[in-house]
Formats: structure tokens, sequence, C-alpha cells
């Protein structure tokens, strides 16, 4: 019967993304029994559109747009409260890190853009220097969101006190480190 | 003992009195130090939040420099370093399949096996050696000090296994060690928000501004911090912090290496304290701290 195909077919794709993501992360969302303790220590919890359990009951239902589409992601600060505090030990950062990586790449749109503005911003740094050139990412990051312009208090600390080395680092090896850096972006294509 | 130094991108740039006092600190505490040539950085939380094995290889790149190091392991001073270096040995121990990903990113085979420490860790093992005291020649009593731990030292206690990830001690015990007050606070490892240090700015200042506000009303004259972002957030930052949220702070916050070389008898100058926001020699003073 038509109906039962579609249901199975919306069953198989939620069961596959919280498979692909449970993978992904080497974490059991589906252990998780929504006691909270995740969202209740959350430092940031006050500024998410979803508290981390929500993500995480989300994941288990395979609702993958609400989930990739949703501010958090962006917003946890990798503080790896919620991981120490987890009755069911799951490192909660690493399923993040999969559901950013995830959004990123099938191209969801981020209420939280500037995070991913900076996040790729800081990895073009490395890439080109190796060590982070606070000056030239700083610069790099406000062109691409706007900031300086819109908000100058917004600067990075180290600018407002103008604490910040002005020239490039310098290490040998750079040739090695983007090939590194190549080689990786080759097995994740893979 | 010797290590190999990795001093992290920020203690070339915004935090260059944290390196200035760490070297000064490990002179005194007889650590060799020699820095691992041609490190990189860490890829702190932006490489793992972009690609997991990216976030292991490029620790795993600085670790393999230091293993040709004749050294008892690497010395970090950043606590997202610290981290990031030691979820790279912890993965590459455990984890057949990423160290063989990582072996064919690098070109080469790692096996997790350098020991990664933090200053911290060391100046907790040098103050519980015979002869520690016999190296404070300034007195630092009466001094209120608020030792602020943050994330990533303590946590996740798998990765860092050092010190309890609730309530931690070891900052509290060189305090006490250095003859200071220790001061008992709500906010030692709650999140200054680091991570969205360029990109979430209000979010970071409600953070920060917590952890001053209750630094400040439990009466401490100043908070200590063992890592280079969360200094760059607590007191770069800090009136940026009183301004938006309409407060009056007036926190010193000190790196941790800076109040061991004040114990140690190095100047306000040797030890970089001139380079902060918040001038912490006026409360050092008023203690009684010959400075
Ligand atoms: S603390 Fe762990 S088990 Fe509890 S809701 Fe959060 S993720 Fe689920
Ligand atoms: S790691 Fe993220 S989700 Fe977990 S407590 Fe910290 S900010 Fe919240």
């Amino acid at each position: 019967m038509k109906s039962t195909s579609v249901a199975d077919s919306t069953k198989t794709a939620s069961t596959q993304f919280l498979e692909r993501v449970e993978e992904q992360s080497g974490q059991k969302v589906r252990i998780c029994y929504q006691c909270g303790k995740c969202s209740a220590g959350c430092p940031v919890g006050y500024a998410m559109d979803l508290l981390p359990n929500q993500v995480m009951r989300l994941v288990q239902l395979g609702l993958k747009d609400e989930v990739l589409s949703c501010a958090t992601i962006w917003l946890c600060a990798s503080c790896e409260t919620c991981a120490t505090r987890c009755p069911r030990e799951i490192e909660i950062v690493k399923v993040m890190d999969v559901l950013r990586q995830k959004s990123r790449r099938e191209g969801y749109p981020s209420p939280a853009r500037e995070v991913p503005v900076f996040v790729s911003a800081f990895i073009n740094n490395l890439k080109r220097f190796g060590r982070l050139y606070e000056a030239g990412l700083v610069g790099v990051y406000n062109l691409l969101s706007g900031h300086i312009t819109k908000d100058m208090d917004k600067a990075p600390a180290m600018l407002l006190k103008r604490k910040i080395a002005l020239m490039p680092p310098r290490v040998k090896g750079m040739g090695k480190v983007r090939k590194i850096m190549k080689n990786i972006e080759e097995m994740r294509q893979q | 003992m010797k290590f190999a130094f990795y001093p992290g991108c920020s203690l070339e740039s915004s935090a260059k009195e944290y390196k200035e006092s760490t070297l000064l600190a490990a002179e005194s505490l007889g650590l060799e130090l020699e820095e691992i040539p041609d490190w990189i950085c860490c890829g702190s939380t932006p490489a793992h939040m972009s690609d997991e094995l990216l976030g292991i290889a490029l620790p795993a790149y600085s670790l393999l420099l230091a293993k040709q190091m004749d050294t008892d392991g690497v010395l970090v001073t950043c606590a997202s370093c610290y981290s990031r270096l030691k979820a790279a040995n912890h993965a590459i121990l455990n984890d057949g399949t990423m160290k063989k990903k990582v072996a064919e990113a690098l070109g080469e085979e790692y096996d997790g096996g350098v020991p990664v420490r933090h200053m911290l860790e060391l100046t907790s093992d040098a103050i519980a050696q015979p002869g520690f005291d016999e190296k404070i020649t300034r007195k630092l009593s009466g001094l209120k000090v608020a030792s602020y731990y943050g994330c990533l030292l303590v946590r996740p206690p798998e990765i860092t296994g050092f010190d309890d990830p609730e309530d931690p001690q070891s900052l509290d015990r060189l305090v006490a060690a250095l003859g200071a007050e220790p001061v008992d606070w709500r906010y030692k490892v709650e999140c200054c928000g680091a991570a969205l240090a360029f990109s979430q700015v209000d979010i970071v200042r409600k953070l920060s501004g917590e952890i001053l506000q209750d630094a400040k009303d439990t009466e401490a004259d100043v908070v200590i911090v063992a890592c280079p972002l969360c200094h760059s957030n607590l007191d770069l930052r800090q009136r940026n912090i009183e301004k938006y949220l309409g407060i009056d702070l007036e926190v010193p916050v000190l790196y941790f290496t800076q109040l061991l070389g004040l114990a140690f008898g190095y100047s306000a100058a040797e030890l970089g304290l001139g380079k902060h926001e918040i001038n912490p020699v006026p409360v050092l003073r008023k203690r009684g701290i010959n400075i």
C-alpha cells in the first residue's frame, strides 16, 4: 500500500540519520534517557533555540532538518560541562561536532552565522601560516562577518587592547603542513 | 627534568607575559624547557568542529616533532592546547582506525605516547617537593586569590585526567603554598566562552561578566588563571564587559605563573604585570606586597 511505503521510507531516513550520527560521532545517542542534566548545566543554554537534551532527542527521532538548522549546534562552546555530568556518559560535544559538519556540508542555513564564518577563517589562517596569525584572522573575520563596521565594541579582546603581534608567524615546513591539510580534505571526500 | 615546550599561538601574540612568566617560573623550579622547533597550532575548537581527523592530526604533528627531542614530555600552558594535545594522544592510543588515519594524513606513524603536561601539573608536583618553601622570597600573605580553572584544564576528566572536574584544588593549593589566601567561590569551573570570543561576543560578555562578578562578590583581590584564552576574556575584555553590563568590576586577573614569579621575587616588569588591562599593582601594594 502506498501510505505504508511512504511511512516506511520516512522511518528509514530518520533511522539512517540517527545511525550515521552515532557512527560518525562514536556516541550512542539512543541511550540518552532525557534526564536533562546536560541542559541544566549548559552555560549557553539561555541563548539556545534547542537545549542540548532536545538536540539529542531530535537526533533520536531522526529529525534531520530541524537539528541541522538550529542555532544550538553553533552556540555550543564545547565547554564539556555536559559530557562530564551525563549519567549515560555521552560525549555530547562529539555529537555536536558531527551535526555542525553535516550542517555545513549539506548547506543548511545557520541562525548563528558568525560562528561557522569564524571557524572557516580560523582554518584558512592555519593553512596559510601554520600558527594562528591573530591580526590576520581578525581582519578576515571582520570582513566576512561585517562585524567591526557594525559594532567596534565587539572586536576580539586582544584587539580592543591592541595587544597583538602585527607580524605573521613564520613556521618552517609549511609545505608539509599544507600537504597534511590537503590529505585530510581528500580523505574526507572519499 | 627537561620538557619540550609547546607555547601555543596566544603566547606568541596576545599573551606574551604568560610566556615570559612561565619561563621565569620554570627556571626557578629547576625545569629545563626547550621550545619545539616549528610547532604548529593545535587547531583548538575550530579544528574539531570542522573535522575530527583534523582536530587530532594537527596536535599529532607537533607531538611527533617533540618525540624527536630528548625530553620527559611536552609542556603546555594553554588549557585549549592541553586538551587538544591530550585528546590526540587519547584517540591515537584507544582508536586503531583513528591511529591509521592520522598516519595516512601525516605520512608518518605516531604512537600517541609522548606525555603531555600542563605547567600547573608540574607546579603542583614542585610544591610537594622538599625545599620549595626556600624559593619563596616575597611574602604574599593577606592576598585573597580566586582560582579560576575554566573548562578544558579539567574537562572531560577521561582526557585531562587532572584534578577534580567539579571542584578542582590544584591552583588553590598553590595559592596556599605561596602564603596567600585561597577564596572559596562559585565560578571556578564555569565557562568564559572562549570558543565564541570572536563570533558571539554578547554571550562571552555575559559568561565572563558573571565569573568576574562572583570573584568580586567573594571579595577576592585577584583572580588567577592557567590559560591565555581565559585571560583574554576576563582581563582584556573587562572594561568592555563593565560598559556592556553596566557594572563596576575592576578585578585584576593574573596568570598563575605571575603569582608564582612574584613569590619567587621577580619584579612587576619582569613578569609583565603592566601588560594587563586591569593593573594589579595597586591591590598588591594595598595588601602589603613589596613590589
Ligand atoms: S545528560 Fe546525557 S542522558 Fe541526560 S539528557 Fe543529556 S545527553 Fe541525555
Ligand atoms: S559543551 Fe556545549 S552543550 Fe555541552 S554544556 Fe558546554 S556549551 Fe552546553
